[in-house]
Order: structure tokens, then sequence, then C-alpha cells
């Protein structure tokens, strides 16, 4: 069984979020980037599969579109376990352009891992995706994959409850939180082999660009906590209705 | 000048945060009320590689260079200088002198376990009445044909109840004073050898440090390191990498602290304003994020000459004698910055104050690191 996990170069999650002057872009200006905290979940069940004795599981191979400058982010991936990495030498534009790309490595894998969104853009589109362009079925919102025989029985979260899936392969699981309980840090054996292992470069097919951002706006500061005291509750009646306006 | 790091070392620096940050935080502060040795995280950095990270690969070892051991033990030790310290005797103590100066088969037998993290190793050098004055050691191994026969004390010694091996400086030739010095490895349970208590420390609370005698202990000849003699040379060489891991171990502590007093600065609020926006507060904050900057630079020069083979004995004594007087410095002001909190056990900066002190004391105290710099400039 051969496994691909796509992964986002997403900026850190802790990174304080600017744009350019004239708010079409993202300014990635000293920002650290990451793995896609749901593809390092999905990579982490990935590397557990092939640890499990009669699994099947021969190879894990992660993917992304990006320029080289993502190189780090899928080195980090190989460190972490992975066998061989592939980059689709593109600046990913929207979610059908990516998926576009990936379409044309996908193939081939008996299962394919996408995180549920990217914790960038939050667009929760590519996996679905990319499941209709390369005809294979999809799950979406799984927190749990086990493989069972020539099956994988999967779990989905949904709401009030959990349900459960048992799918034949090929199959392309839409993962989310649960998938593993943490990311798996990397060994330093891992880190000092992650340059020894393959990492291919593919030429990006041309693909319409669908989506062009118009502008993009940070939330509203947070307002002021104001505080009044028991004896004034005229005071704060009247700032419900008048200032806050939920009266 | 480079001042980059590798995509490697980056990796490795994160891969030290990304545990410490995840899981030493967790139980930090209840192993040092209860002086719980960290078992599981002993475990856990030994499966991730950080036991025997210097330690060539042929033995188990990560292979890695001097400077990724510095940003790694600055992250450890942010956290938790209690599991640092254990990481730090065992790597260039322990480790670094056996793959340094020990035989294939003594390696072979030693060293990987000990690299694996499997095993834990202590470096047994200070005696009661022998700290600073390494050469005074009173511990005697008596040549008697294909053994060793040991009698003596040794204090102070890190990871003494949970090591498995110990690497052992004692007196051959007591009449050759320090030229009579031999170093060996010895194994824990050998019959002879017993613990004194368990000692109730002011700081790094969940590492084991104990009093270890010696009564009658067999050694085999196949266990001494080098010739009769080298041990003087081996542990002073033994030590001058030792001094870069407790550097680092002191830069993170104060880089730890600096790390909390910023985010407390910013959060805590006196006179309608953030602390840190009163100048009381933020220049001391920026006395103290340059002398952490200052000890980084320290302990990566050092390191870096290790690296590149060049003598490094007098840039790892200024960076351990320099990281671990800031370390006492800025873990008071991280305190003074907290007020009350700052006082209390919750808050963390009490503890990397405490463990600060530490730094001051052991593998060479500042003094004795000055009289290695001044010795070098007069020499």
């Amino acid at each position: 069984m051969k496994i691909l996990v796509l992964i986002g170069n997403v900026p850190d999650t802790t990174t304080k979020i600017k744009f350019n002057a004239d708010k079409t872009a993202f300014d990635t200006n000293g920002v650290q980037w990451i793995i896609n905290p749901w593809d390092e979940l999905a990579l982490t069940r990935a590397m557990e599969l092939k640890e499990t004795p009669g699994s099947g599981v021969e190879s894990v191979t992660v993917a992304n579109v990006g320029k080289q400058d993502t190189e780090a982010t899928l080195r980090k991936a190989l460190a972490i376990g992975a066998d061989k990495a592939i980059r689709v030498d593109s600046e990913p534009k929207d979610a059908f352009f990516v998926a576009s790309q990936l379409a044309q490595v996908a193939k081939g894998y008996d299962l394919v891992f996408a995180g549920i969104e990217a914790s960038d853009y939050n667009g929760s589109a590519v996996g679905g995706m990319l499941a209709e362009m390369i005809g294979i079925q999809s799950v979406s919102g799984v927190s749990n994959l086990q493989i069972e025989g020539s099956k994988a029985k999967l779990v989905r979260e949904i709401e009030g409850g959990s349900q459960t899936v048992s799918l034949d392969f090929p199959l392309l699981a839409i993962v989310q939180k649960g998938i593993a309980k943490e990311p798996r840090i990397p060994a330093m054996r891992g880190i000092m082999m992650a340059r020894t292992k393959p990492l291919e470069v593919i030429t990006p097919v041309d693909t319409d660009i669908r989506v062009s951002f118009a502008s993009f706006d940070l939330p509203p500061a947070k307002a002021a906590c104001k505080k009044f005291t028991e004896d004034q509750v005229n005071q704060l009646v009247h700032a419900l209705r008048d200032e806050a306006k939920v009266l | 000048m480079n001042f980059a790091f590798t995509e490697e070392q980056l990796m490795i620096q994160q891969a030290a945060r990304d545990y410490a940050q995840r899981e030493l935080i967790q139980d930090v502060l209840e192993r040092d009320a209860s002086c719980e040795f960290p078992h599981r995280h002993v475990k856990a950095l030994a499966e991730l590689g950080f036991m025997g990270m210097m330690v060539d690969p042929a033995y188990d070892g990560g292979g890695l260079d001097a400077v990724s051991y510095v940003l790694a033990m600055e992250e450890i030790s942010k956290v938790d200088a209690s599991t640092s310290v254990i990481m730090s005797v065992n790597n260039s103590l322990v480790c670094y002198g056996i793959n340094a100066f020990c035989t294939h088969e003594q390696k072979e037998k030693y060293l990987k376990p000990l690299a694996r993290g499997e095993k834990l190793g202590a470096f047994l050098l200070s005696e009661p009445e022998a700290g600073s004055d390494a050469t005074s050691q009173r511990t005697i191994a008596e040549d008697k044909g294909d053994y060793y026969l040991v009698n003596g004390t040794k204090n102070w010694i890190t990871n003494a109840n949970s090591a498995s091996y110990y690497v052992l400086i004692a007196q051959t030739d007591p009449s050759k004073k320090h030229k009579g010095i031999t170093a060996f490895i010895v194994e824990k349970d050998s019959p002879g050898i017993t613990l004194g208590p368990h000692e109730d420390k002011m700081g790094m609370r969940s590492s084991d440090t104990h009093a270890v005698m010696f009564n009658d202990v067999k050694v085999p000849k196949a266990n001494r390191i080098g010739e009769e003699g080298f041990g003087f040379t081996f542990a002073m060489k033994v030590l001058e990498g030792g001094r870069i891991g407790i550097a680092a171990q002191a830069l993170g502590i104060a880089s730890g602290a600096l790390e909390r007093a910023v985010a407390y600065s910013k959060e805590r609020k006196a006179f309608g304003t953030a602390i840190a926006n009163h100048q009381a507060i933020a220049f001391k904050l920026a006395d103290m994020a340059v002398k952490v900057e200052n000890a980084r630079n320290l302990c990566l020069k050092a390191a870096w000459l290790k690296d590149q083979g060049k003598p490094y004995g007098v840039a790892s004594a200024m960076a351990k004698q320099y990281a671990a007087d800031i370390a006492m410095e800025v873990t008071t002001e991280a305190v003074q910055i907290h007020g009350g909190y700052g006082y209390v056990k919750e808050y963390h900066v009490e503890r990397l104050m405490r463990e600060a002190k530490l730094t001051q004391i052991y593998e060479g105290t500042s003094e004795v690191q000055k009289i290695i710099i001044s010795r070098d400039l007069i020499k």
C-alpha cells in the first residue's frame, strides 16, 4: 500500500498577520513557515500506519504546490519520516489551481491524506476537488482511520456524535483533529537523513486561475471592556441599548 | 562571518522547543516539588536522539555538531533545567569522554547504550574535599593485577542513582599528585558501591544528586580509560566540552526567564497601562535581552570553535562564566518584574532563579572559569 500526504506550507500559527498596502495580498516578510497543522497530524497518522506491523504500508510520500522556498517544509516532513517528497514548482493560487496541480502527482496511491483545511486561507476545498479530479472516493471530517485487511475503517465527526464507515481503497481521507494525538517531533536521525531522501520537482500544468483576491481585512480590534457596579443598572441598560445596540 | 543556522540546526532547535513546550512544561512544577526523576522524559528525549547528540553514528550517536547541541540545550533549559542537566551530563561529560578517548571495545560495550539513551551515565570527579581543587583526589584505585581496587567517596554526583555507568576519576599513584590520576568506567551495580541520600537541593530538584561511596570496589583493567596518569588530562578535556553544555543551560534558563518576563509585562497592567510601557520595566527587559544575546553568542562561538577543531577551552570558560552569571541576574530581574507573582511557584521564574544559581557552581564555579580565562591572558 502506498500513502500520499498533501502538505501545505503555512505561516506559523503565532504569526502576526499583515497585508500589503492595497490589502490584496498577505505580507510574508519575516514569516516563519510550518507544515499546515492538520497535514502534520495526517503525516503523523500515515507514519503510525506504516509502522504498524501487518498494515501493508510500504511507503509514505508527501507532496505540495510551492516554490523552492517551501522545500524546508517538505524536508521537515521527510525528517518526520516520509520516504519521498514531490514539489509542484508553482506559487499556489487558489484551491482549483492547487488541486489541478496535485492531480498530476496524486494518481496511483491507495490512500491520500488531505488536511481538512489550511490554517492560512481556510479554504477547505482542495481535498474534495482533488478526489473528484482523480476519480477516487473521498470522506471528509475523518478523526480516526484504521486499515482493516483490504478496507479502511474511518470515523467521522458528525453533529452530536460520530459515524463509522468502511471503504475500499483507493480513498482520499480529509482529516481533522483527532486523526493523530499530537504531531510527531522529528528525531535527530530523521533530521540528518532528510537531505538524503528524494525530493522530486515537477513542472506545473497550465490551469485557469478562477479566483482573484479583492481585498483582505483584519478582524476589528476588541473594544475596551466597560464595567458597571451594581448600583449602575440604568447606565448598563442604556449602554446595551444605545452603544452596543443589543436591546 | 556567518550567523545563519543550517536548515538541520533550525529543525533540531524546533524539535527541542516542541518537546519542551509541549511535554516538559506539563509536570515541571510537580517534579520540582516532589524531586521525582523525569524517567518518562529521558526516555522520550532518548528516542528523539537528544541523549547522545554528538556521538559518532558508528556508536549509535547522532553525529551532530556542538552548535546543534547548544540550540537544543537552550530550548530544553528554558523550561526544565533538571532534565537538561541529565541530558548535559550524559552528552558532554560521559558520552563525549568515552567517544573521544576510549577503545573500540569500551565504546561497543558502554558508549552504544549511552548514546541511545537506554542507559545513563554519571561523571564522578568532585569529592567532599576536592571541588574546585580537582587535583587533590582522595579516592584511591589500587592496582591489584587484573583489576583495580577502588576506595573513597565522590560528592554531588548528578545522575548518581539513575545512571548505569560511572566515569570515575581516582588516584592511582598519590606520589605523582595530579599526574597519578586515572579515569575508569565503573558499572554502578558493582559490589561495594553505595549511595548517600538524595540531596535536597535548592534547584534542579528533579535531577538525582547523591554522594557515591566506594568500598573495595573491583574495577577490571579493561575499564581503564587511556593509560595510568591520563585521568587529570582526561577530566580537564571533558570539562572543556562540558562547560559548553552548562553554558547553554544557563543561557536557556536566562532566555526562558526573559520570555516569561516579556509576556507577563505585556499583560500586567499598572497605572492604567501594561507595565512593559513603563520605562522602569522596559529598560530592565532591554538589559536582560542584551545579556541573553551576549551569552548566546559566547555559547555559539565556543561550540563553533569546537566544531572547527580549534581550541575552545577559554571560549567555553568565557561562555560558562558569563552565561551563568547573567542567568542569575536575568532570573532575579524576571522575579522582580513579576512582583509578588514572581515569588510564588506557579509563575516559574522563582524556580528559574533557583536553577540559575547552580550554573555558577557546578562544572567549574564562575571563579574557576575566571582562573582559566585569566591564566590564558597572562601565560
